[in-house]
């Protein structure tokens, strides 16, 4: 198959991704067994350009091709039908260019039209069906859930997302900021902002400095801790294991509050920006941190200890809401949800950072349930807070690099992809840059956009009221997915 | 009469302090400060003011329902013996109308959750009348056990254990009180049955009945909700306190139980987390074991080996 061989966050020439014929594009996606990270279209003057980008973890390369459709051409054989990978892709496909891939098993809206779709049905005695949302009981963000169960078992839960849809990928080519992107998941305000300045980056040829791109990866790293300790207290007061929820609570506050100190932002707004980082940190400032992260493992150690030696804790958790390594790949599940499934993809190592070549990976014992996703947060709190240290230590090596770089101009003709790590997993920013040197299209693939339908099977022969301990160890982005 | 008078006054004031107890319980033990313990009297005047919404698919059960539901719990409260192990009413039999008032409070509120239509009410309404099918055998067998003991059928009897008791008295108390206190886990939907203070409407299960309610009905539910509590509390208070204490020492005493079950509701709370749904059936029957127990026991006792 005609592909080009990238690496994650390089700028290559549109024109060298080979165009070939969209048929047999559709035939040969069928048929790899490489995961898609990337399948959107792009306008493309008389016709619809398709860029379809597939990841080869082993070798970390990232494989790019692309197809061009006649806007006359109003339907194709789905990939799908073959390749459960591409279901979410080409729905959102159909809703945004209205070509429609025939055979399709599950052909409704991702985003728009929220007046009318359809919805597995269940019929017979003792069934019943449950609506819950779009607005939430906790007034958090909105998502329409409807179980059909029969008694307390649920048979399946069909997720209806999109209601705060913003058009976020149109906004940013308008209006290309840090700012803005920070605001597209703000639970993910890093990782945004890292992935959006690495493509705008690479689409300029902007060599940042060695220091910023220390800076940048100690706040995602921030960010994964702060954000898994938060959950970890969430996960256990949604059992209504009250001690563990108001230790983590706490014990999360002290996270936020450093990067508060560093960037004035708990959540690390307007430290990111293309080019550069907007803060340094000093040495005083890098005692203190490590101070406080030792205090903070400390005590996610005694609180994990004692909440996993509860059997009360335990017996919720364990067996709760499996998702087998299978499913988890046929999904195309990504991040912490994989690797919770026993699929060990990462993309702070699949794809060779330079700065994670010198950190271990270590290994999980996965056992794919509601225990597997709480432990995997612990662990990946300890592999954090190690590698926050290190990243510390290797700052002092640039200590007198500067923070911020002036950018280039876009490059005219230009395709970008970048690979970040979220603390949810792989978020995937793409952007292309036409003849006159403007971003034409700006794509973005927050984790959360594979793993939603994991959270669909994990529910499936599970009791009603174990719903929202699964939902909560997914804890996956609503904003992020509706975009 | 003076005896009367402050049993009523304990049955309408107790059950805000016990609530307020068991929060401040929780926060302490989640290093908080915790709001203070007269809160829940401060949220039902709150509530008391506020104008009734009603949904536009209920009629008249929904809004009587927590008016007779309360109704109930507080004619309930007249046969349960209080301080000096006198009740305000003293008849023989008690136990039935005190067990069949409390099932009709919730026979009244299971109806006015189906009549809102709401896919939650109806799950919350089907965990709710399981459970109670449950309980209610078992809270025969503990009670009328005991007053088999005694011979005498009043309400009062309860107390008579301790005087006609040696070791295996001490055993029939004990399982009696542990079947209480799960029956007041489960009817004050307390953890590990339930999580009162959860808003994941699907996890639910007495609060899920209650969406639909506001203002001076959610009062009313709450508040009698609160006092059922209490009323069981009153239940095992009366089994371990002797009888004879002059007034004051056996209303200090008394209170120094409802104290005590408090603190150890919300360290209960604090401690362990909520059985899965599945489970709760188990933690349910339990009761029923203990109340079992204490049947054989009683029968040993009566009758010898």
């Amino acid at each position: 198959m005609n592909y080009y061989t990238m690496k994650n966050s390089q700028r290559i020439n549109l024109l060298d991704i080979p165009t070939i014929d969209f048929d047999s594009l559709v035939s040969q996606l069928s048929i790899t067994n490489l995961r898609p990270i990337a399948f959107f279209g792009a306008d493309w003057g008389e016709n619809i350009k398709l860029f379809v980008s597939l990841a080869d973890d082993e070798k970390g390369e990232i494989l790019t091709s692309s197809a061009l459709i006649n806007k006359s051409q109003k339907e194709y054989n789905s990939i799908t039908a073959q390749n459960p990978q591409y279901h979410m892709f080409e729905r959102e496909f159909y809703e945004q260019f209205n070509i429609k891939p025939l055979n399709h098993p599950w052909l409704k809206p991702v985003r728009k039209n929220q007046d009318s779709y359809e919805f597995f049905e269940i019929e017979g005695e003792e069934t019943h069906q449950v609506a819950v949302g779009p607005i939430h009981a906790g007034v958090i963000e909105p998502g329409h859930f409807r179980f059909m169960c029969q008694g307390e078992k649920v048979y399946n839960l069909e997720i209806m997302l999109g209601y705060q849809h913003r058009g976020v990928e149109d906004l940013i080519i308008k209006n290309p900021s840090n700012q803005l992107i920070e605001s597209v998941c703000a639970d993910s305000t890093a990782a945004y902002s890292i992935a959006y300045s690495e493509v705008m980056e690479a689409l300029s040829n902007t060599k940042i400095t060695n220091k910023a791109k220390l800076i940048r990866l100690f706040a995602l790293e921030m960010e994964r801790i702060a954000i898994h300790i938060g959950d970890m207290g969430a996960i256990l007061g949604d059992i209504a294991y009250l001690m563990g929820k108001e230790t983590f609570a706490t014990t999360r506050t002290l996270v936020i509050n450093t990067m508060l100190e560093i960037t004035g932002s708990r959540f690390i707004r307007g430290l990111i920006k293309f080019g550069g980082v907007n803060f340094d940190i000093s040495d005083k400032m890098i005692k203190k941190i490590i101070d406080t992260l030792n205090y903070v493992e400390k005590t996610t150690d005694k609180m994990t200890y004692a909440a996993l030696n509860s059997s009360t804790v335990i017996s919720r958790l364990e067996k709760t809401g499996y998702v087998s390594k299978k499913t988890a790949q046929e999904l195309n599940m990504v991040g912490l949800m994989a690797r919770s499934c026993a699929l060990d993809l990462d993309s702070r190592f699949d794809f060779k950072n330079e700065f994670y070549s010198n950190i271990e990976r270590k290994p999980f014992n996965a056992t794919n349930d509601a225990y597997s996703r709480f432990k995997i947060r612990y662990k990946e709190i300890k592999d954090s807070i190690k590698i926050v240290k290190f990243f510390l230590d290797e700052l002092k090596k640039f200590q007198n690099e500067d923070l911020y770089v002036e950018p280039n101009q876009l490059i005219a003709n230009s395709f970008a992809l970048s690979i970040v790590e979220a603390w949810r997993g792989e978020l995937v920013h793409t952007a292309t840059v036409d003849g006159e040197g403007r971003l034409s299209r700006y794509k973005i693939k927050d984790p959360s956009f594979n793993n939603w339908w994991g959270l669909s099977m994990a529910l499936r022969n599970n009791v009603i009221s174990d719903f929202p301990l699964c939902n909560k160890g997914f804890d996956l982005s609503y904003c992020g997915f509706d975009l | 009469m003076l005896i009367k008078f402050l049993n009523i006054i304990l049955l309408l004031i107790t059950p805000f302090l016990m609530v307020g107890l068991i929060r401040k319980t929780k926060a302490f033990w989640g290093a908080r400060k915790g709001a203070s313990i007269f809160q829940p009297f401060y949220d039902f005047v709150k509530l008391m003011k506020k104008e009734s919404v009603f949904s536009s698919s209920t009629t008249l059960i929904f809004k009587l329902s927590p008016i007779i539901s309360f109704a109930c719990v507080i004619f309930a409260g007249l046969f349960v013996p209080m301080v000096q192990g006198q009740s305000i009413i003293n008849i023989q039999g008690g136990i039935i109308i005190f067990a069949y008032v409390l099932a009709l409070s919730k026979f009244i509120s299971i109806l006015s959750a189906m009549e809102t239509a709401s896919s939650f009410e109806g799950m919350g309404a089907s965990r709710e009348a399981c459970f109670t099918t449950i309980i209610e055998p078992a809270f025969f067998i503990v009670v009328a056990s005991i007053m088999a003991l005694s011979k005498i059928y009043t309400f009062d009897s309860l107390n008579m254990i301790l005087y006609s008791s040696n070791h295996l008295g001490y055993l029939i108390i004990l399982f009696a009180i542990l079947a209480l206190l799960i029956m007041l886990i489960v009817e004050g939907a307390r953890v590990p049955v339930d999580d009162p203070s959860t808003h994941l409407e699907l996890t639910m299960i007495h609060e899920v009945m209650i969406l639909d309610n506001c203002s001076q009905e959610l009062a009313l539910i709450s508040y009698s909700a609160w006092m059922k509590m209490f009323l069981i509390s009153s239940l095992i208070a009366t089994i371990l306190l002797p009888l004879g204490l002059s007034l004051w020492v056996s209303l200090v005493s008394f209170l120094g139980v409802i104290l005590f079950i408090s603190i150890l509701i919300g360290t209960i709370e604090s401690a362990i987390a909520r059985l899965r749904m599945g489970h709760v059936f188990e933690f349910v029957f339990v009761m029923s074991s203990f109340a079992l127990v204490v049947a054989s026991l009683v029968a040993l006792k009566l009758y010898g080996v």
